[in-house]
């Protein structure tokens, strides 16, 4: 069977406004609110030449489970996710202070 | 196949109102969402209640789930009655949810929910009769577990995920498909890696959609991972710490020498430039030293500390008594 060799998202990839919403089953309109909300960041502020690096990605379908699932409006996503950030931070720095001494 | 009690899933009565069935399911969804909870079995008890509140919360499907009676038990064995999808349409699918995200797809929901309201794929030729419909296929996400030595020289991984394909019959099903991928040097854990085209087939000859692995570490007996960054933790006795010493330490390529100064106190950290994962730049590897005493279990090494102490008189808690 011959390797597959993939491209990381995080660092390679740039993605258009069309595949994004391809990607996650949303309407241009959805992403469009959540970087008005902040949630997610354009590369070019100028929306018709709108650009996402490949983090954003995560960020999106993050918010999708999040307002699909558990009915979160926008700007609750937006909180959610700023505080799913500081959470994992905490846990690092848990982890550090855990490891055996 | 086994028997699901729904209600039991959401914890509600057989009498619950539709309010009191969204209530229990939304509460449970916010504890086992697997973009909230990191736990591995999140997930599965995630799809669990998503598949009870499929049912539930359809008025159609709960009248139709209740009439296979309460005298079921969960886990009990279980087949439809012989008329069941008879009149009910259930049988083609078509209802509300929309998977295709976060590991859901069709085929997340157990034989048991199949049984009854049908699979959620539909006929793909449906649509190719009905005037050149193409679509390009779902784009699919999971996780893989590897070993830091695999981000650190590379690696190629078997993974198995199930996958949609579509049959002779033009429906959509799940079938096992083993992949060999390559694990690019120093990819950080919680990256994804993007398989163009190794996604779901597309429908009516469109193209297949992405495949994004998501990158977890398994724990290592040695590392601690952030980012690049490597973490070790190197015990020291007192005399090493005091006098400085040479300590083989592992590292991902083998053991080196480290050189520990003369002074070190627990919680230093040395660091051994570009050690870490490889990178633009590299990632450096830490060794956390932490002293440990040499226990006095007999009399001359216990006079050895009393020595110690007269000679060397000193209080670390002098920043407590301020």
């Amino acid at each position: 069977m011959n390797s597959l060799t993939g491209t990381i998202l995080e660092e390679d990839i740039e993605l258009t406004l069309g595949e994004l919403c391809r990607n996650c089953h949303v309407e241009v309109d959805f992403v469009v609110e959540l970087v008005q909300e902040g949630v997610i960041d354009p590369l070019e502020p100028d929306a018709s030449r709108w650009a996402f690096a490949g983090h954003n990605l995560v960020r999106l379908r993050r918010a999708v489970n999040l307002h699909r699932d558990l009915g979160i409006n926008l700007a609750g996503i937006a909180l959610v996710l700023d505080l799913l950030e500081e959470s994992e931070r905490l846990k690092t720095e848990l982890a550090r202070w855990r490891s055996p001494s | 196949m086994e028997y699901k009690d729904y209600y039991k899933t959401l914890g509600v009565e057989r009498t619950a109102s539709q309010d009191d069935i969204k209530r229990a399911y939304r509460k449970l969804a916010r504890k086992y969402h697997p973009d909230l909870n990191k736990d591995p079995n999140a997930e599965d008890q995630f799809k669990e209640l998503g598949e009870a509140y499929e049912v539930l919360k359809d008025p159609e499907k709960r009248a139709a789930y209740d009439q296979l009676g309460s005298q079921w038990q969960r886990g009990q064995d279980f087949e439809p009655p012989p008329d069941w999808g008879q009149d009910r349409g259930f049988s083609e699918g078509g209802f509300s949810h929309t998977g295709g995200m976060g590991g859901m797809g069709a085929g997340d929901f157990s034989d048991f929910f199949e049984s009854l309201f049908g699979q959620r794929g539909f006929r793909a030729s449906g649509f190719q009769q009905g005037g050149g419909f193409r679509s390009r296929g779902e784009d699919q996400h999971a996780k893989v577990q590897i070993d830091l030595e695999d981000a650190y020289n590379g690696a190629t991984r078997q993974i198995t995920l199930r996958q949609q394909q579509v049959d002779d019959q033009g429906r959509v099903i799940n079938k096992p498909r083993t992949l060999n991928v390559k694990i690019p040097k120093g990819i950080k854990a919680g990256q994804n890696i993007r398989l163009a085209g190794q996604g779901s087939a597309g429908m009516g000859g469109g193209p297949s959609g992405d495949l994004y692995l998501e990158i977890e570490f398994k724990p290592h007996r040695h590392f601690r991972l952030e980012g690049k960054d490597l973490f070790l933790n190197l015990p020291l006795t007192p005399s090493e710490a005091a006098l400085g010493t040479k300590v083989q330490i592992p590292t991902p390529s083998g053991k080196v020498d480290l050189k520990i100064p003369a002074g070190s106190q627990s919680g230093r950290k040395l660091r051994l430039k570009e050690r870490g994962l490889p990178g633009t730049p590299p990632g450096d590897l830490y060794a956390e030293l932490s002293i440990h005493a040499p226990p006095a279990h007999d009399e001359a090494v216990a006079e050895l500390y009393r020595k110690l102490a007269q000679a060397a008189p000193y209080n670390p808690r002098r920043h407590l008594e301020a």
